[in-house]
């Protein structure tokens, strides 16, 4: 797809229905946290969707239910028209995690190889995917260098390559870059949409910074904690393509500026200060899901 | 794994190679305090026993023993060589037997949760067992002669961490990895063979260095209890009872190189088939 046809949100129908899901976590079969309750949530094909909210808002597990990681207690998510664990077993999704989760073992080639090789292509194959993946994140020259050799922000995008490798249709991206300094943040912010411009792949993206989230996407989910509700949806119609100009624009800070009053309304912004990458939040993320 | 820490401060670039000379003279300078340390014991020790006029069959000095190592290499009554090499037999004999058995075990308890749920807390409760004391044991079983007594009394010793350091590798994966294959659809086998093995292939490695020194106490002690007579442990209990120390020590000498010489090469085997793992790096630059 080209960037003219990414630019067109809804193209061919949506890509994730979420209708009234729920996710409770239970320990011991007692239900001990409510992560979800009430999700409806329509993404269209070649949109960039971001979930914004404060820490244990159940953003992290709203992806796991779209990339079918944790199963859904109520309701139904559907991917590209069948359900989401058919989708997942037909590789319909690229995953790309907070920690780059490289294999030392493996070279950064290797490393961008290893879902083509689960899926069974040829070496030839595999080969050529992931140079042309690897030059797509403009580490070509990097391809038989080992994980440790990169840096935090290269090994992300190795992870990136490694992701859109068999051409999902969805790219899901959890805080993919909360552990990176702002200067290597913004950079990648920059690499993601040029990526997501030209390959046309649906992304959806979850981060705890405001800045970020309206610098990338096309519509920014706001949601509020305990239990994890959608309290917001906030259309970004800054112009494309974005750049440093975009971060200057007055358009800009007015879009920043709604999607902290939809984070403040749903009760999000008094514990937390979104647009500071916390390793405590992360931490508390991963505890409830 | 790897992880974002440590390695953001890196650049990509590697670093050049130094030149062959330069490294040497590294290499030199790291291990010389050893060196030094090492032969100033063995003159001291030759030294303090001249001094003090100690009786050989206390102590013997280092030249003593010497001589009846090389005195003693083929001689009909301590052939230490042969002995040796018998020695060697039985201990790399249960160190086969004893890694195989304990990486099948740890294979089954990481791929079946039951299995580890009814292995693990029999292999620990075991493992807590002095199982040395089993010699006499096994031996009767196989007979005094047969070598396979010793072997198995090794692989026994063996067995225990090669099976507790494989299980561990194979199960501690970072969840984001198995997360990472899940959402790829891969299979249980495929999980195995590309992150699980993979990721316990440094536990095997730290496993297999203690596994060569437990190998040959094992073949070692086994020999204590009766055996052939050309066989280390038989040597080190029939010289010391003739009163023949220098011989004992000549024949733990002997059972101490082949245990470094065990070591060493799980060393170099570790080098070749995990050099991307952290420890080998931390070798590299030191």
């Amino acid at each position: 797809m080209t960037s003219e046809q990414a630019k067109s949100v809804t193209d061919g129908g949506p890509v994730v229905r979420l209708s009234g899901v729920d996710k409770v976590f239970s320990r011991g079969g007692q239900p001990v946290t409510t992560a979800l309750e009430g999700i409806d949530l329509t993404i269209g094909r070649g949109e960039f969707v971001s979930l914004i909210g404060p820490s244990g808002c159940g953003k992290s597990t709203l992806l796991r239910l779209i990339g079918d990681l944790v199963a859904p207690t109520r309701g139904e998510v559907i991917v590209n028209g069948k359900p989401a664990d058919r989708a997942r077993r037909d590789r319909d999704y690229g995953m790309v995690f907070q920690a780059p989760v490289l294999f030392e073992w493996r070279t950064v080639e290797d490393n961008v190889k290893l879902p083509l090789e689960i899926m069974g292509r040829s070496a030839a194959d595999r080969t050529a995917r992931a140079r042309e993946m690897l030059d797509l994140v403009e580490l070509g020259e990097f391809a038989k260098h080992y994980p440790y050799q990169l840096s935090g922000g290269m090994q992300q995008r190795v992870a990136i390559a490694r992701a859109l490798s068999f051409e999902p249709a969805i790219l899901l991206m959890d805080e993919p870059f909360g552990a990176l300094d702002e200067m290597t943040r913004e950079r990648m912010n920059s690499e993601v949409l040029r990526i997501w411009e030209r390959t046309g792949t649906t992304i959806v993206f979850v981060t705890h910074s405001i800045p970020e989230a309206v610098f990338l996407s096309s519509r920014v989910v706001v949601m509020s904690a305990r239990p994890g509700r959608i309290t917001d949806v906030v259309t970004i119609d800054l112009p494309r393509p974005r750049g440093e100009a975009t971060r200057e624009s007055p358009r800009y800070f007015e879009l920043v500026t709604a999607v902290r009053e939809g984070l403040r309304a749903g009760g999000g912004l008094e514990t937390d200060e979104p647009g500071l990458a916390s390793p405590e939040r992360t931490l508390a993320e991963g505890a409830v899901g | 794994m790897s992880s974002t820490a440590g390695a953001a401060g890196r650049s990509g670039i590697v670093p050049a190679r130094t030149r062959p000379g330069a490294r040497w003279a590294r290499r030199i300078r790291y291990y010389l305090p050893a060196v030094v340390v090492f032969a100033g014991g063995i003159v001291g020790w030759e030294v303090v026993v001249t001094a003090l006029g100690l009786q050989g069959f206390v102590l013997p000095r280092p030249s003593a023993i010497v001589t009846a190592l090389i005195e003693n290499l083929n001689s009909p009554r301590f052939g230490l060589l042969p002995s040796a090499r018998a020695t060697l037999v039985e201990a790399l004999g249960g160190l086969a037997i004893g890694t195989v058995t304990g990486v099948v075990v740890a294979l089954a308890t990481a791929r079946w949760a039951t299995a580890r749920g009814v292995l693990l807390p029999v292999a620990v409760a075991a493992n807590a067992v002095p199982i040395i004391a089993f010699a006499p044991i096994l031996n009767n079983w196989f007979g005094l002669e047969n070598p396979l007594a010793k072997m198995v009394m090794a692989a026994v010793l063996v067995f225990f961490p090669v099976m507790a350091n494989v299980t561990r590798g194979l199960v501690q994966v970072d969840p984001a990895a198995l997360e990472l294959m899940r959402s790829s659809a891969a299979s249980e086998w495929q999980i195995l063979r590309k992150v699980r093995i993979p990721n316990a292939l440094p536990y095997f490695f730290t496993a297999m260095k203690l596994a060569t020194t437990l190998s040959l106490i094992g073949a070692i002690v086994g020999e204590y209890f009766g055996g052939a007579s050309l066989v280390l442990g038989r040597i080190i209990v029939q010289s010391s009872s003739a009163l023949r120390f220098d011989v004992t020590w000549a024949a733990i000498l002997l059972a101490a190189a082949t245990g470094i010489a065990f070591y060493l090469a799980v060393v170099g085997l570790e080098r070749v088939v995990i050099p991307w793992h952290a420890s080998m790096r931390a070798t590299e630059t030191a």
